[in-house]
């Protein structure tokens, strides 16, 4: 497919897979190019072991990024991606793993010092423990918080809200009350996205007399 | 009269050894809401711990809410000194999914904003970083340059600051003549004169080097280890810039030059800087002089609204603009991470998309995250209020760091 639009232009990714599965081996689970990325997927346990050789060998000096993202339908529900860039070869690479929230994934803290709160985020966020990182404590959210916001199964509105209370002279927790249900527009059209029956359309199922 | 250790009321013959203070979240020098539990031995850091997150809204979460077009103004919320700097990854990772082509027009409009972005943001970060070490004339000055830029995002765009014009596709509107003609002669006469005079009073100033030359020494390897970018890993020496060598719109066009630093402190972070103004200065004239007639949004009436005259009279047009500002448009499924150079560094959005009209994951990587990370390194063993040049030449803003 052309090339139409105008983002950032890295070194070709022609041949970029073929390369590195062959130097990761067994370490790669799956490996794809799409919308001009190179994605590749590790096995679990290896992440530590596949970033190094990526690191020392084929030359992605820095991790720029890490995200966690949430797919709750999937047995290991969690993915972790690492976003790596290289300096010399002038390419970035998405290395992802997937976990649940009971399989620790090792740190790379022992690879770039920068992981560190890179790992605590993802923590923070989704739960995904980092065995090995030294100092996982949450980094975004609250002191004292509880529960792991960007998980899709956690409301948008959150659990807590607190308020300055001048009885008290000081701030409370309360648990969050809505003066109206939180608005959520479906705009999908019902040819699409809809997942309720149409006013009608029972009658086309059914016993027709 | 000098007191003997020894006979003081406070420490009963104990020897006080290091002690912890807080700095912020209430300090003027930490730019925002940022506590540090600094380990001191004396007035000598031992140890930095950095708490962000106090300004954590949870805009990512927000944004798998939204439409891909309602997604967008969260993005000049995040860094707030560079608004139109966070717009344009966000909306080139858009249009990266979409694959959708970006008239010529729209993306020198959108290098030349971006690059106003950038002056309007260093001469904030300049200005605080030169009134963190003491002196107030120069931001005095400076803020005269900020608000003639902001006056500029206002003719553009209607917004001073959170202008939201950078748009998938292209730009929101079209910008008038006599704002072009207007920022030609200001980049010839006023921006020139009151930058130049402000610089003639920091750069040579034996206090303002006093405070800045060999604090915070990051090595080539170390700045590489952290994962620094922008003018951080450029006064580090290592001449890497995104609009160089990963170039996008139409930076590919144009002709200027990358400043480095050689000793990596933090004056070469701030001379990087002034370097950088004169340099977005020398693309924006190019813009100017370059910029050809055309749309200033993409034809694709699947992503982009048509004009409201279109609307009047096309039933086509009616409906296509109903069901861009309801349902909004749809992006194939896939996943991409854009990282442009804002005026701070490597800013990066992660998007996941699931097909629907709704992102299903926007993870933003701030700049400033492995910046202050690296605090704790840069600031061992220098005195407390070098922690404040620290600061102010790291370029922090805690909307984007912590989103």
């Amino acid at each position: 497919m052309a090339v139409l639009h105008s983002a950032p232009k890295f070194a070709s990714n022609e041949g970029v897979i073929d390369a590195l599965s062959a130097a990761l081996g067994s370490m790669l689970v799956a490996s794809r190019e799409e919308h001009g990325e190179v994605v590749l997927t590790i096995a679990r346990g290896e992440i530590e072991n596949a970033l190094r050789l990526l690191r020392d060998e084929h030359e992605y000096q820095s991790l720029m990024e890490m995200a966690g993202v949430d797919y709750p339908s999937r047995p290991e529900r969690f993915e972790v991606v690492y976003m790596l860039l290289s300096y010399t070869k002038n390419h970035r690479l998405l290395v992802k793993v997937n976990a649940a929230d009971n399989t620790p994934v090792p740190t790379v803290t022992t690879l770039w010092p920068n992981a560190g709160w890179l790992e605590r985020e993802v923590f923070d966020m989704y739960g995904v423990i980092f065995a090995g990182n030294p100092d996982l404590r949450r980094i975004l959210t609250d002191y004292g918080f509880e529960g792991h916001p960007f998980r899709k199964d956690f409301p948008l509105t959150g659990y807590q809200e607190l308020r300055y209370s001048e009885e008290d002279k000081r701030v409370v927790y309360e648990p969050v009350k809505l003066a109206q249900d939180l608005r959520q527009f479906d705009f999908m059209s019902p040819w699409e996205g809809a997942d309720y029956i149409l006013p009608g359309d029972e009658k086309a199922e059914g016993d027709k007399v | 009269m000098s007191m003997q250790l020894e006979q003081s009321p406070t420490t009963t013959g104990d020897v006080v050894d290091n002690y912890t203070i807080n700095f912020g979240p209430q300090h003027p020098a930490a730019h925002g809401v940022l506590r540090m539990v600094m380990e001191l031995d004396g007035e000598v850091i031992e140890r930095i711990d950095p708490h962000v997150g106090l300004l954590h809204r949870g805009t990512e979460k927000l944004i798998e809410h939204k439409t891909y077009l309602q997604a967008l103004p969260y993005f000049d919320r995040l860094d707030y000194c560079s608004p139109l700097g966070m717009e344009h990854s966000y909306v080139l990772a858009v249009e990266k999914l979409l694959n959708v082509e970006v008239p010529l027009r729209a993306q020198y409009l959108r290098v030349l904003f971006a690059e106003l972005t950038r002056i309007c943001n260093h001469m904030l970060n300049m200005g605080s970083h030169v009134m963190d070490v003491g002196a107030m004339t120069p931001n005095l000055w400076l803020f005269e340059i900020r608000e003639d830029c902001l006056n500029f995002f206002e003719r553009a765009s209607g917004a001073r600051m959170h202008s939201a014009w950078f748009r998938p596709g292209g730009v929101h509107q079209d910008v008038p003549l006599k704002l072009l003609a207007d920022i030609g002669e200001w980049l010839d006469t006023r921006l020139p004169r009151l930058f130049e005079d402000a610089m003639s009073l920091v750069v040579d100033n034996r206090i303002f080097k006093q405070r800045n030359v060999d604090i915070a020494l990051v090595s080539k390897e170390d700045a590489v280890a952290w994962g620094f970018s922008g003018p951080m890993i450029r006064a580090a020496g290592i001449p890497w810039d995104i609009r160089k060598q990963q170039p996008y719109d139409v930076y590919d066009r144009m002709d200027f030059e990358i400043p480095v630093g050689t000793n990596s402190d933090c004056y070469d972070r701030f001379m990087v800087r002034v370097e950088e103004v004169r340099q977005s200065a020398k693309i924006m004239k190019q813009c100017l002089a370059e910029m050809p007639e055309g749309p200033i949004c993409s034809d694709d009436r699947k992503v982009s609204p048509p004009k409201r005259g279109e609307m009047k009279s096309s039933m086509e047009s009616l409906i296509h603009h109903f069901k861009l500002y309801t349902e909004g448009f749809h992006v194939p499924a896939g996943e991409v991470y854009v990282a442009t150079e804002s005026p701070k560094g490597e800013f990066g959005v992660y998007l996941v998309s699931d097909g629907s009209n709704k992102p299903y994951r926007c993870k933003i990587r701030p700049t400033a995250f492995s910046h202050l990370q690296a605090m704790d390194f840069m600031s061992k063993g220098h005195m407390l209020p070098d922690a404040t040049a620290i600061l102010g030449a790291i370029d922090v803003v805690f909307g984007e760091c912590d989103r």
